[in-house]
């Protein structure tokens, strides 16, 4: 199915967000996501599904002022 | 010192991350200026990017407190979302909230501002709102919840300064017991100097130092300034008056 990750459209077959992860090599990266404007914990991505089109934010620390 | 939701800090000076030419030149700007906080976002990555972990190690070696913003989020949801990322990145409660209501000047919204604040509180958030100095605005942000506010000097990047010292002056005087920082708009150590005699208890800067040439001279520069205005201000200045009043006695004056 097509989900949106960071803005960018791809061919996804994982049935949940922990999956999507696991399957872009970000499994134990130090990211933090939401799913179509929502936070989803850590400790929640291995029970949130996806579903088609769903709009998948993954962001890491960065510099700030 | 400034306390910050009952944490005291070491420094009067808050300072950013972002803009340095080099990890290892931010690294040295953060070791002579003594900051006690460090501002930090929250940005996209997928794919096989490090940019994440480094920062984070970097910034972890800093041994400074981090307070994660929201730069850029121009609604609520945006800014709520982005500060419970923050919060789980980070490790904190605090965030430096920022609701962007104009594109060119950067200028908070004052709407969204207030109704973000109110939510990231009741879900246990430290807000530090990024705000304007009206005095009606901040009020709504204490009635919230906040503890401390964050006006303005002059619109991010600028250099330009207190642009309203009447406006600034004015909020130190309503709120003489809130922790009060000027966040934005600093150019030169003289302008955080400025911001401390005022009787506010930190200033938050960024580009200043690390758009110097020498960002870790800046860095001190500033650090000695905050310093000054602090001691400036503890020492109950003298009044300023229009007429000349000489400071060398008269009295004994030859040839009169």
């Amino acid at each position: 199915m097509k989900i949106i990750v960071n803005g960018e459209a791809i061919e996804s077959a994982a049935a949940t967000l922990a999956a999507l992860l696991a399957e872009i090599g970000k499994a134990d990266a130090k990211v933090a996501t939401a799913v179509n404007e929502a936070f989803v914990p850590a400790a929640l991505r291995a029970d949130h599904a996806l579903n088609e089109g769903d709009r998948v934010e993954i962001v890491a620390p960065r510099q700030g002022g | 010192m400034p306390v910050f939701y009952g944490r005291e800090i070491a420094s009067r000076l808050m300072l950013g991350t972002a803009q340095y030419p080099s990890p290892a030149v931010l690294a040295e700007a953060f070791r002579r200026s003594g900051a006690g906080i460090a501002t930090v976002s929250v940005r996209r990555e997928a794919g096989g990017d490090r940019a994440g972990q480094d920062f984070w190690e970097l910034i972890r070696d800093l041994d400074v407190a981090l307070l994660p913003n929201t730069a850029g989020c121009h609604s609520v949801r945006e800014a709520v979302t982005t500060a419970q990322m923050a919060r789980e990145l980070f490790d904190t409660n605090w965030i430096k909230l920022e609701v962007i209501g104009h594109g060119d000047t950067l200028q908070p919204d004052p709407f969204g501002l207030v109704e973000a604040a109110q939510a990231l509180t009741e879900d246990g958030f430290e807000v530090f709102p990024y705000c304007t100095e009206d005095l009606v605005l901040c009020s709504r942000l204490v009635e919230v919840g906040c503890q401390v506010l964050m006006p303005w000097g002059a619109p991010i990047g600028t250099g330009l300064g207190l642009n309203n010292l009447y406006g600034l002056r004015s909020l130190r005087a309503h709120f003489p017991d809130l922790p009060l920082v000027v966040d934005a708009g600093l150019g030169l150590p003289s302008q955080a100097a400025q911001a401390i005699e005022l009787g506010y208890d930190a200033v938050l800067l960024n580009t200043a130092v690390a758009k110097a040439g020498d960002p870790a001279a800046m860095a001190e520069g500033f650090a000695r300034a905050v310093e000054a205005g602090a001691l400036a201000h503890g020492a109950d200045p003298m009044e300023p008056r229009d007429m000349a009043a000489p400071s060398t006695p008269v009295l004994g004056m030859p040839f009169k």
